[in-house]
């Protein structure tokens, strides 16, 4: 959708309306709002799933507008206080305490980043069984991937900045992960560290990552998402295109203007999400012990290593998958093997697009083959993830090697089962169900 | 396959398996009781602030538990004179290693620390039983030992309220030797008071953040059914 094509906004002769003609004669704001919200048609035919983008968007706007305040407070410095406390440690429950409001802030955060992760999450998933990510969206699916990668980063970072028990020995396990690497490894983690072990340099680091670098990268890649996607049009549950359907007028006959359609709509996603993270906020901000680990209420000890290091639930799937790789192959430690497994199932969703030969998008028009597959590939994420929250324990690695198996299995078969399956057929427009 | 499914089976029970072996007793207080939370920040600066501190907690805070300044400063401020500084410790971390053989553990949030994933209220059960279980041991160098917490640095503070147990080694039960000052049931109320106040110091605005809650979910609440409404109305010709 070409924005600089819509007409330039003339005064009806009132104040507000001389400033808007101004404006628009310097700046494209009317042909912004009208390309981007006003007269962007989106498909009618939304559903639930179709909630968790601009949620995703109002959890990113929740992190950075917390984050900006927590860093009034925070301080990354690993050094010890007068108590014996470093005093990053004690920054954190200052904010917490002596700091009018900071607990809120800090709740607001800390389960804003697991938050981010479940709407992500879901917004993934929608564009997995809805084939979103299908000619002509692959842009837009890889820019999300893109935001994925970023976000998983900028979390781990700020998972440091507490730098409680969990924070530092999860750090120095997954900086340690790096060294498996064959020839550059040992350098390569000396560099991220900044150090030998840990320490106040690396903290340093991950705190000026984790609030400047980061996001700037990832609001970038937001934008670009949502170019993307305004440029090829919204999909949706029926995997039609209604572009193709146009009225006279040129304007889509399934489609209906973002603004003030979906506006309405998105708000009332918002309330009922805000009320699900109020719940959790207020009444269980430990998030149950998952969302903030209870081992990270003591402060990081060099000398003293937790009896069970776990990752944040939002990690586990990949956790496991890398402790799954347990054998050496070509000459290759299996820890090396691990990092590349856990590297793989992340970054292979950017191959969907070219994974997926069925000839229809949407899983509503797709045959069983798609339902159990995409079904187990669910639970097998869903085994991974608890898994990755356990000890290690034979039991445990062998589920998970067969988990990791069909997790790749569902990608790599998919050129192959995705062809294979039934199909319905597509009808020409949308239904509104 | 087979044993794919057997595992999935099994893998919820290895993990409630794994979670150590000592039984713990549930902390049957709450964090709402104001005169138990006074009774307890009562024990706690005279029996625990001597060796650990709680040095992310100001005296200050302490008035919330409804008492005044002549009050806090009268009773419970033994280490300094301002009513904003925090709840340190006199003694010094390293003599402290020399004595006991580690530094004992700031307690401020101690409580939220010995959580568990699954279960946050595990903390205040572990603490409400390793107080009470403490046990003579001539083999240790402090001549106590405990069945929570096995080779524990700590001497047995409460003593003198609780008198001395021994492990009878045949049912590997605790058993009141010399008898304190204290009934074992009155006992188990002044713990309970003292774990009740180490719950409340670990976030002392949680009644207040709970509170909040409920105003901000009933304004959701509002919030929906205009949300709704609005939705509904606009969308009523969209077919």
């Amino acid at each position: 959708m070409a924005a600089g094509n819509f007409e330039k906004y003339k005064s009806d002769g009132s104040i507000g309306g001389n400033v808007l003609e101004w404006v628009d004669a310097r700046f494209p704001a009317t042909s912004m709002w009208k390309g981007h919200l006003s007269e962007y048609y989106c498909p009618k035919n939304f559903n639930f799933w179709y909630f968790f983008g601009s949620l995703a968007l109002l959890v990113l706007v929740i992190q950075i507008v917390t984050g900006i305040f927590l860093v009034m407070h925070y301080k990354p410095d690993a050094a010890l206080n007068a108590n014996g406390v470093p005093i990053a440690f004690a920054s954190v429950e200052y904010i917490m305490r002596d700091v009018p409001g900071g607990w809120l802030i800090r709740y607001m955060h800390s389960t804003g980043a697991s938050a981010f992760f479940i709407v992500v999450y879901l917004h993934m998933f929608r564009g997995l069984i809805y084939g979103s990510y299908r000619k002509p969206r692959e842009l837009t699916w890889l820019f999300g991937v893109g935001i994925f990668l970023v976000l998983m980063g900028e979390a781990f970072f700020g998972y440091l900045l507490p730098w409680g028990q969990m924070s530092y020995w999860g750090a120095q396990v997954i900086v340690n992960l790096f060294s498996a690497i064959p020839v550059i490894g040992s350098d390569l983690s000396l560099i991220i560290r900044g150090d030998f072990v840990v320490g106040d340099a690396t903290l340093n680091r991950f705190f000026s990552f984790h609030v400047i670098a980061f996001p700037l990268v990832l609001v970038g890649l937001v934008a670009a998402h949502v170019l993307a996607l305004h440029e090829t049009g919204s999909n949706n549950p029926d995997g039609v295109e209604i572009k193709a359907n146009k009225d006279e007028n040129g304007i889509p006959r399934d489609g209906i203007p973002f603004h003030p359609y979906y506006t309405v709509k998105d708000i009332v996603g918002v309330v009922v999400f805000l009320m699900v993270f109020s719940a959790v906020m207020f009444f269980a901000p430990e998030g149950g012990g998952y969302f903030l680990e209870t081992p990270n209420f003591y402060p990081a000890d060099p000398l003293k290593t937790p009896p069970h290091i776990a990752p944040v639930w939002y990690f586990t799937p990949y956790y496991s998958i890398l402790r799954a790789m347990v054998w050496n192959f070509f000459g290759l430690d299996a820890k090396f093997w691990g990092v590349v497994g856990m590297g793989a199932s992340v970054v292979i969703f950017a191959l969907l697009p070219w994974l997926d030969r069925s000839p229809v998008k949407s899983i509503r028009y797709r045959g069983p083959i798609t339902k159990v597959m995409i079904a187990l590939f669910v639970v097998c994420f869903f085994i991974l993830g608890y898994l990755g929250t356990l000890s290690p324990s034979p039991m445990g690695e062998l589920i998970s090697q067969i988990c990791t198996v069909f997790y790749f299995g569902f990608f790599l078969g998919m050129p192959w089962w995705s062809r294979m399956d039934k199909f319905k057929p597509v009808p020409e427009r949308v239904t509104m169900k | 396959m087979k044993k794919f499914l057997i595992a999935l089976l099994f893998a919820p029970l290895m993990a409630a398996a794994s979670s150590g072996t000592a039984h713990i007793d549930k902390w049957p207080g709450s964090v709402g009781d104001k005169a138990a939370l006074q009774n307890g920040a009562k024990l706690f600066v005279n029996y625990c602030l001597n060796c650990h501190g709680a040095s992310y907690m100001r005296y200050q805070n302490l008035l919330d538990l409804g008492l005044s300044e002549q009050q806090v400063k009268e009773n419970l401020m033994f280490t300094s004179d301002k009513i904003g500084e925090l709840m340190r410790v006199a003694a010094r971390s390293e003599e402290q290693k020399q004595w006991f053989g580690a530094t004992p553990p700031d307690l401020t949030i101690i409580t939220r620390a010995r959580g568990e994933a699954g279960n946050a209220g595990a903390g205040a059960d572990w603490v409400y039983t390793y107080l009470r279980s403490f046990y003579r041991d001539e083999n240790r160098p402090t001549g106590w030992n405990n069945t929570v917490f096995e080779n524990v640095g700590m001497p047995h503070v409460l003593y003198g309220l609780q008198g001395q147990q021994v492990l009878n080694h045949e049912t590997h039960k605790l058993e009141v030797a010399v008898p304190g000052q204290m009934a074992p049931a009155e006992f188990d109320k002044a713990v309970s008071d003292l774990v009740g106040f180490m719950v409340w110091m670990g976030e002392p605005q949680q009644e207040f953040r709970r509170k909040l809650g409920f105003f901000v979910l009933a304004f959701l609440g509002l919030l929906f059914v205009l949300a709704y409404a609005l939705k509904k109305e606009f969308w009523k010709d969209i077919h």
